[in-house]
């Protein structure tokens, strides 16, 4: 596990997957965006109306905050260290030390407390991560995976971001690896990480989950109708907000998902996997079809009504392409 | 999604900063590409933004009137709830709710002020106040 000589920022997706392929290259594992997410079996659906967030029920298009780092340890056999604090001060202590050791250090987050958002970003969301690879004076130096250039924040400000109380509060997480395999075993765990999420993905128990929790959200759309057409509208603007304006690769990580697989079908030369990537780049189109009729719906005037039973209709088919995507993997061969 | 598809819509809640979008290259290949931003993502973000101003507006209205407190605006000001803010605090939102009559938020302990304060990010006068700018519903 040798470190590279100086830390490379670069533009991700999404921000845990970001973290953890910067992270992963920086100590000797290159590791793309993509290749984190798929291995680390992030995919999801999950739609939750009974947990509320600013109002809104819960819609997640992958799975819950830190999955990809522990589903990438376990999957992959990398040790992190994580780390949390009772106390603000602490915490601030422990990642001076850590940087002054010459360590990049993840760290959890809220989003609403960074001053280097943009104004209209900053909402309160607690599971936000990002790399602090040195301080100069007051100012940390930042890589926050989902900005094309490396950020600022002073100790003040971060130390507020890390320690915000509530929903998937970070109590100030910070994380670094202190294992990392030299090599990988591809033709193993990409076919079995691969696998494990389609089934997740079909044959969840639970009916808010996977393809059946798209069902579920197609549901509760149709059944918009009877509501108050405000509530409606906002509604439908959260699930385009938690399918593309979240830093998700476009298509709520379905793109991504088809990059993963497209990487593993080269590496394993399987045209299975090649295949399945071209499906899901299809289904990955379908759901941004859909985002489109949501913002159609939306922007609609009051004389408008809203055909519900249209969105419910084409989200009903998106599930239907997904579900096709991920039977083909589990019944071919994947190796 | 093409590479030719990727929006480049310029939209405004992106502040001039671009966003990784996963999409293929003329021979299929997947790479990342720096958007600029999809007008449909931008509806969405602004219907959440205005919202959320609606909210403020309205409790702006009735600190005004005498009818709230100020911690009742300020919650709305900083993109909070009552949830948000219980969760925040590690209070129970009935307490809150309490606070946001004026008899009971002008009886507040400087610690239970301090306390708002620190987790809205604001100072204790500006807790206790209403912003002026507001008057005019700027």
């Amino acid at each position: 596990m040798v470190p590279e000589q100086s830390f490379q920022h670069a533009h991700s997706a999404h921000c845990e997957s970001g973290v953890m392929s910067l992270m992963m290259h920086h100590y000797g594992l290159p590791l793309s965006e993509a290749m984190v997410f798929g291995l680390s079996g992030a995919l999801m659906f999950a739609y939750l109306p009974f947990v509320k967030l600013g109002g809104m029920p819960l819609i997640a298009y992958r799975s819950r905050p830190r999955a990809i780092i522990k589903g990438l340890q376990k999957n992959l056999g990398i040790k992190m260290k994580m780390q949390t604090f009772a106390q603000p001060e602490q915490g601030t202590k422990a990642l001076d030390s850590l940087l002054a050791q010459g360590k990049i250090v993840g760290a959890q987050t809220s989003v609403f407390w960074l001053p280097y958002f943009p104004e209209e970003m900053r909402f309160h969301f607690n599971a936000h991560n990002l790399i602090i690879y040195n301080k100069e004076g007051d100012e940390y130096l930042i890589s926050d995976p989902v900005f094309e250039t490396p950020v600022r924040c002073g100790t003040q400000a971060l130390q507020k971001a890390r320690f915000v109380k509530g929903v998937m509060a970070p109590k100030g997480l910070l994380y670094y690896p202190v294992h990392v395999p030299e090599t990988i075993n591809y033709a193993v765990v990409l076919p079995k990480a691969i696998r494990k999420n389609a089934k997740v993905m079909l044959k969840t128990p639970v009916p808010i989950a996977g393809i059946r929790g798209i069902r579920y959200l197609a549901k509760a759309i149709g059944k918009l109708e009877q509501k108050d057409r405000r509530y409606a509208k906002l509604f439908l603007g959260h699930i385009v907000r938690m399918q593309e304006e979240i830093g998700t690769g476009g298509a709520g990580f379905r793109f991504i998902y088809a990059s993963f697989l497209q990487e593993a079908g080269k590496l394993l030369d399987n045209p299975l996997l090649v295949e399945s990537s071209k499906m899901m780049t299809l289904v990955g189109d379908q759901w941004r079809e859909f985002a489109l009729m949501l913002a159609k719906a939306i922007r609609s005037k009051k004389s408008q009504t809203i055909d519900f039973w249209a969105l419910k209709t084409k989200l009903e088919s998106v599930a239907d392409a997904e579900a096709a995507v991920y039977r083909k993997l589990l019944e071919g061969n994947l190796v | 999604m093409d590479n030719s598809k990727v929006p480049q819509h310029n939209i405004s809640t992106y502040a001039n900063n671009k966003k990784a979008i996963y999409a293929t290259d003329e021979n299929g290949k997947y790479g990342i590409i720096a958007s600029s931003g999809w007008d449909v993502e931008e509806a969405a973000t602004k219907q959440a933004l205005q919202e959320l101003e609606r909210l403020s507006s309205q409790a702006y209205a009735q600190a005004l009137s005498g009818q709230a407190s100020p911690l009742y605006f300020h919650m709305y000001d900083r993109r909070m709830d009552l949830q948000t803010l219980a969760q925040a605090t590690g209070m129970f939102q009935w307490r809150i709710k309490r606070h946001f009559r004026p008899t009971a938020f002008d009886k507040l302990s400087a610690k239970m002020l301090a306390r708002y304060a620190e987790t809205l990010g604001i100072s204790v006068e500006e807790l206790r106040e209403l912003p002026k700018r507001r008057a005019n519903g700027a």
